[in-house]
């Protein structure tokens, strides 16, 4: 009488509260212990209210209404981020589920992950149960939405359920459609089992955590398991379930979801995608696994303190154990020092990172603009790819190849203008446009991946007044006309300022970023031209002129305290600068010229 | 036992001194300042421990201020140990000492006598606002025994007094210097601000010709600095008034050395200039040379045998521990060896007299030949010589001395 399912939507339109009503509908979550998105348990995802992990939790469900009344039943429900950065969070999930909720904001309507999502379930085979939610704010619009949403998945408008997560009105005929319209999970219990491995996190207290979804046979605690792709064996030391805390059990069966704690001590043995089996009388035939998650955004990331290098090291060791799209190598800046390359999967993966880094490990860091991979193909016919703007060949380059995304834009129609405008100044190419309904565009292009690290995302929020919503995914790479724009302080290049854009933009960029550190680099004792250049030539300059005042020249009387502290005070500035060349650069200068004037993630400041 | 380490502590109920300080007492010329916390209105730049009558209604501060300091002066005695300690430099400074009434202001200097003796050719001064006293009262001023007032001029344009707030007319500064003179003072300072927004290059000098024409021994120019916390701070972040500029500051600081030392007052610290060795102000001299002096008042520091301490800034609060028998410090710091040589870096850089190339470490000296090249000193001094700054380097003290210290 299992059923699985998760509940999918665009960001905020409610998952995570109406897995609160749920929890507490079922008894699961009693009124003491609940709190508002409880399955959000990160602080970092209670801070900003958002969704970055999947949570599964198990529920018991007597079905209160219809033909099947009083039937019992035991339901897993995955909880899912929103945000495209953790689409392959989305992905996983849905393997361990037969069903989805799609939900839908009744005051917003479908938004570009209602629609990913969408694609992704019915890619999954599962069966969509589409939900209205938020149906208590004054400005919802069910029966305009209803329409919309039955026309995307090709339902009866009545089959739209109308819910509010935040009332719980509706909420317990949600659960008995639910267990009525979610096939129940197939699987042989007699065989060997086998089990999909769909999340692993490192707990300090308990080590490796395996999530795990059984499909045949069971799984015991007296077990001593394999992991399919390695061969490699662990003992079982326990099994069980989350519900909402993880709860022991005996075993697992066909179509439960649960997990198991063996004696790995990394993530790495314990993969996710990965099939589990006994280690005697195991299976042979591994289900299937996930795609890796591949990084698509790169950034240099560097201790403020140089003497925090290995704190760093050391921090990005024990992030990776629970974030396995995280992938970073060392690397050397003459700016910037000893740092690491990061790999990220959009800009709010790396705003949270950085930020986990930041708090959790108490660094000050320096991050450099976030790029994409370019492919180099030399005139000599050698290869290479540079992740580093400043690793960016000088000699004679034949072509370069960069990522593109298929980039899906939904919007109020008025817009289409703004967005089509935007869309092709950042390099983008109309692949198809459609109207959802009577005032609702979907837009698609391919575009440059490059582009959306900038500021697309920030653009398209402010040309729309907040209406567009996008969602984008790899689909491979294109020749473009680039070139790196160096930024050079009294005629050395500073490698952490350079960036690789395309032919046309080179001087705005330039222009720009010339013009910006002459505001952010004090005055020297000298004059320091600054020079943005194109191999070597010029396209941009700014002058900072020599100081010629640095001296209190005030009456302070006897307190030479104050006179001293003041000293320290600018000691102390002068040791947080970074010398280029002969010239100081402060910190500051570094993350302000090197962040976009907006941040990149849409939820940052929630 | 090794030197003290620095710490920023609780100075003890009795005033009194630790032994180290106390062993340097008498080693080194001995001031006393006396600070009055009282103007009748506060100038928008202003960020000094003053307060106005308005600020003070309702407390006995004004009426117990004089007991509280002659109570201050004798815990300052017993202090300093039985040995005699005449005084060199007596300084009253603010606020607005001349808002105390001439006969206060003698009991004051009295006490000072009466306590610790004054050394022969003491020097005596008193801060004085322009619109705060006439002829009578100087002539009393003198009478008790000041022998030297700084007045606070500012500037003698108009539109300039009146973005600082200053209440007073132009045209009183020529008179009451002609009445100092008159009551037989023997030096006669002026303070200018310079750089003031909307203050013109013009402007400037017209300022310094009207300071000049007052023949002055003494001319001390400061370029304004914008506090937080002021009425100037906020009008400024309003927008309502320009912000100051540096390069404007550069250039009236080039123009009014130019212009003092033509009129033949030179230059002995970054911001003051005097006619001859003798009107310099020796009291500040202390301050810059790690002289002691005890300072007496709400919010006054002092400095004896490196030990720094400072007063409880609020006048009743001052008054108030006095009243109880018990030292008026808020804390002090005990100075190490290493930051006892930092303040001297610091402090006799700013000197003409110069900083005596011994004091610092290698690598400091090791500076040296580059900042003579830079043309920040004016010379790369000999082992046993003195560092002293160039005229573009005085402009750069601050960055000069960074680069002198580890
Ligand atoms: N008025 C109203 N607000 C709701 C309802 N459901 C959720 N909200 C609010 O919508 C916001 C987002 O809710 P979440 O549950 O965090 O949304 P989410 O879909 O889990 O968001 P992500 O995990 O970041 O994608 C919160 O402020 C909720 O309080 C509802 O039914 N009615
Ligand atoms: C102790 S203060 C005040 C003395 C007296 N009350 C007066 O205002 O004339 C001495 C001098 O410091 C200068 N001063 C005060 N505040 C200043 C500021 N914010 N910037 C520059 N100079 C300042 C003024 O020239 C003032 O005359
Ligand atoms: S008169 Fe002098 S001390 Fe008083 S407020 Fe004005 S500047 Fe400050
Ligand atoms: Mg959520």
């Amino acid at each position: 009488m299992i059923r699985n399912f998760c509940i999918i939507a665009h960001i905020d339109h409610g998952k995570s509260t109406l897995a609160d009503r749920m929890l507490q509908l079922t008894g699961v979550l009693d009124e003491r212990s609940a709190r508002a998105q409880y399955l959000d348990r990160m602080d970092i995802e209670r801070e900003r209210g958002i969704t970055i992990k999947s949570q599964a939790v198990r529920m018991p469900w007597t079905v209160s209404s219809g033909e099947s009344a009083g039937s019992q039943h035991v339901l897993n429900m995955i909880d899912t981020p929103g945000h495209v950065d953790f689409t392959y969070e989305v992905s996983r999930s849905l393997e361990a589920c037969e069903a989805a909720v799609l939900l839908v904001d009744a005051a917003q309507g479908i938004e570009a992950q209602t629609l990913a999502n969408l694609y992704l379930a019915l890619g999954a085979d599962l069966q969509i149960v589409p939900v209205l939610n938020k149906i208590d704010l004054p400005s919802a619009q069910p029966d305009k939405y209803a329409a919309e949403l039955a026309h995307i998945i090709g339902c009866e408008e009545s089959d739209v359920l109308r819910v509010s997560a935040k009332t719980g009105v509706g909420v317990q005929d949600l659960l008995d459609e639910i267990v009525r319209q979610t096939p129940p999970p197939v699987g042989d219990a007699n065989a060997p089992p086998r089990a999909l491995i769909f999340d692993s996190v490192y707990d300090t207290y308990r080590g490796v955590v395996t999530y795990v979804r059984v499909v045949d046979g069971k799984l015991s605690h007296r077990d001593r398991i394999k992991m399919m792709s390695t061969g490699a064996t662990h003992e079982m030391l326990e099994v069980g379930v989350i519900s909402p805390e993880q709860t022991k059990a005996e075993d697992l069966g066909v179509g439960e979801v649960g997990y198991l704690i063996t004696g790995v001590k990394e993530v790495r043995q314990s993969r996710v995608g990965d099939t589990v089996t006994s280690q005697h009388n195991g299976a042979t035939q591994p289900l299937g696994g996930y795609q890796h998650p591949n990084p698509m955004v790169f950034a240099g990331l560097y201790p403020i303190d140089g003497d925090d290098y290995p704190t760093l090291r050391d921090a990005l060791d024990k992030l990776q154990l629970n974030d396995a799209a995280l992938v970073y190598e060392p690397e050397t800046s003459g700016a910037l020092g000893f740092g690491f390359r990061i790999g990220f999967l959009g800009l709010l993966h790396m705003e949270i990172v950085r930020e986990r880094l930041e708090r959790e490990f108490n660094l000050e860091l320096i991050s450099t603009a976030p790029n994409v991979v370019y492919d180099v193909t030399m005139e000599d016919g050698t290869r290479l790819e540079v992740t580093n703007p400043s690793e960016y060949p000088a000699g004679r380059i034949a072509e370069v190849h960069e990522p593109v995304v298929r980039a899906t834009i939904l919007s109020p129609g008025d817009y289409i203008g703004a967005i089509m405008e935007l869309c092709q100044r950042k390099r983008g190419q109309l692949d198809g446009m459609d109207y959802l309904s009577v005032d609702r565009v979907e837009l698609r292009y391919t575009m440059p991946l490059a582009e959306i690290v900038f500021d697309f995302f920030d653009q398209l929020k402010s040309r729309t007044k907040g209406y567009a919503s996008l969602d984008y995914e790899p689909t491979g790479q294109q020749v473009s006309e680039l070139v790196k724009v160096d930024i050079l302080l009294q005629g050395e290049t500073v490698d952490a300022f350079s960036a690789i854009v395309h032919r046309d933009d080179a001087y705005s960029y330039g222009v720009a970023l010339a013009g910006k550190l002459k505001e952010l680099i004090p005055r020297q004792q000298f004059e320091v031209p600054i020079q943005a250049a194109v191999g070597s030539r010029v396209i941009a300059r700014e002058t900072i002129r020599a100081i010629r005042k640095d001296v209190l020249a005030k009456c302070y009387g006897g307190d030479i305290t104050r006179k001293r502290k003041l000293l320290e005070k600018q000691k102390e500035g002068k040791k947080r600068m970074k010398m280029v060349g002969r010239v100081e650069v402060p910190q500051e200068a570094f993350i302000a010229a090197l962040s976009s004037d907006s941040g990149p993630g849409d939820k940052s400041k929630r | 036992m090794p030197s003290t380490l620095p710490e920023a502590g609780a100075a003890p109920v009795d005033g009194s001194l630790p032994e180290t300080a106390l062993a340097e007492v008498g080693q080194r010329p001995f001031g006393l300042y006396v600070h009055v916390p009282f103007c009748s209105v506060r100038c928008g730049y202003c960020d000094f421990n003053t307060y106005t009558a308005s600020e003070l209604v309702g407390t006995a501060a004004r009426a117990s201020y004089v007991d509280a300091v002659l109570a201050e002066i004798r815990l300052a005695r017993r202090a300093l140990g039985p040995h005699e300690l005449k005084v060199q430099t007596v300084f009253l400074g603010g606020g607005t000492p001349t808002l105390l009434q001439p006969e206060e202001l003698g009991r004051i200097l009295t006490s000072v006598d009466h306590e610790f003796g004054l050394a022969d050719g003491a020097e005596v001064t008193t801060e004085s606002n322009p619109d705060s006293v006439d002829a009578a009262a100087l002539a009393e001023l003198r009478e008790v025994g000041f022998n030297r007032v700084s007045f606070g001029m500012q500037s003698a344009v108009p539109h300039v007094l009146r973005v600082l707030d200053r209440t007073h007319d132009p045209l009183r500064v020529p008179l009451v210097v002609e009445w100092a003179r008159k009551a037989g003072f023997e030096q006669v300072s002026l303070d200018l601000i310079y750089g003031t927004p909307g203050e013109s290059a013009h402007d400037w000098q017209a300022s310094l010709d009207a300071a000049l024409a007052c023949q002055p021994d003494h001319v001390s120019a400061y370029a304004l600095i914008v506090e937080e916390g002021t009425a100037l701070a906020r009008q400024i972040r309003r927008r309502e008034v320009a912000m100051t500029d540096d390069d404007d500051q550069a250039d009236k600081y080039l123009v009014a050395d130019a212009m003092l030392e033509q009129a033949g007052l030179s230059w002995y610290e970054v911001s003051n200039w005097a006619r001859d060795q003798a009107a310099r102000c020796r009291h500040n001299e202390l301050y810059w040379t790690g002289g002691h002096w005890w300072g007496i008042g709400p919010g006054a520091h002092s400095h004896v045998g490196g030990v720094r301490w400072w007063n409880l800034k609020h006048p009743t609060a001052y008054i108030g521990r006095l009243a109880q028998q018990a030292s008026p410090a808020r804390a002090r710091e005990m100075l190490d060896e290493e930051t006892r040589r930092v303040e001297r870096v610091l402090l006799e850089t700013r000197l003409r007299d110069g900083l005596a190339v011994d004091v610092l470490d290698e690598a400091g000296r090791g500076r040296l030949p580059q900042l003579a090249e830079q043309g920040l000193i004016q010379q790369d001094p000999p082992a046993g010589g003195q560092v002293v700054l160039s005229t573009r380097g005085r402009l750069l003290a601050d960055a000069v001395v960074r680069d002198l210290l580890p």
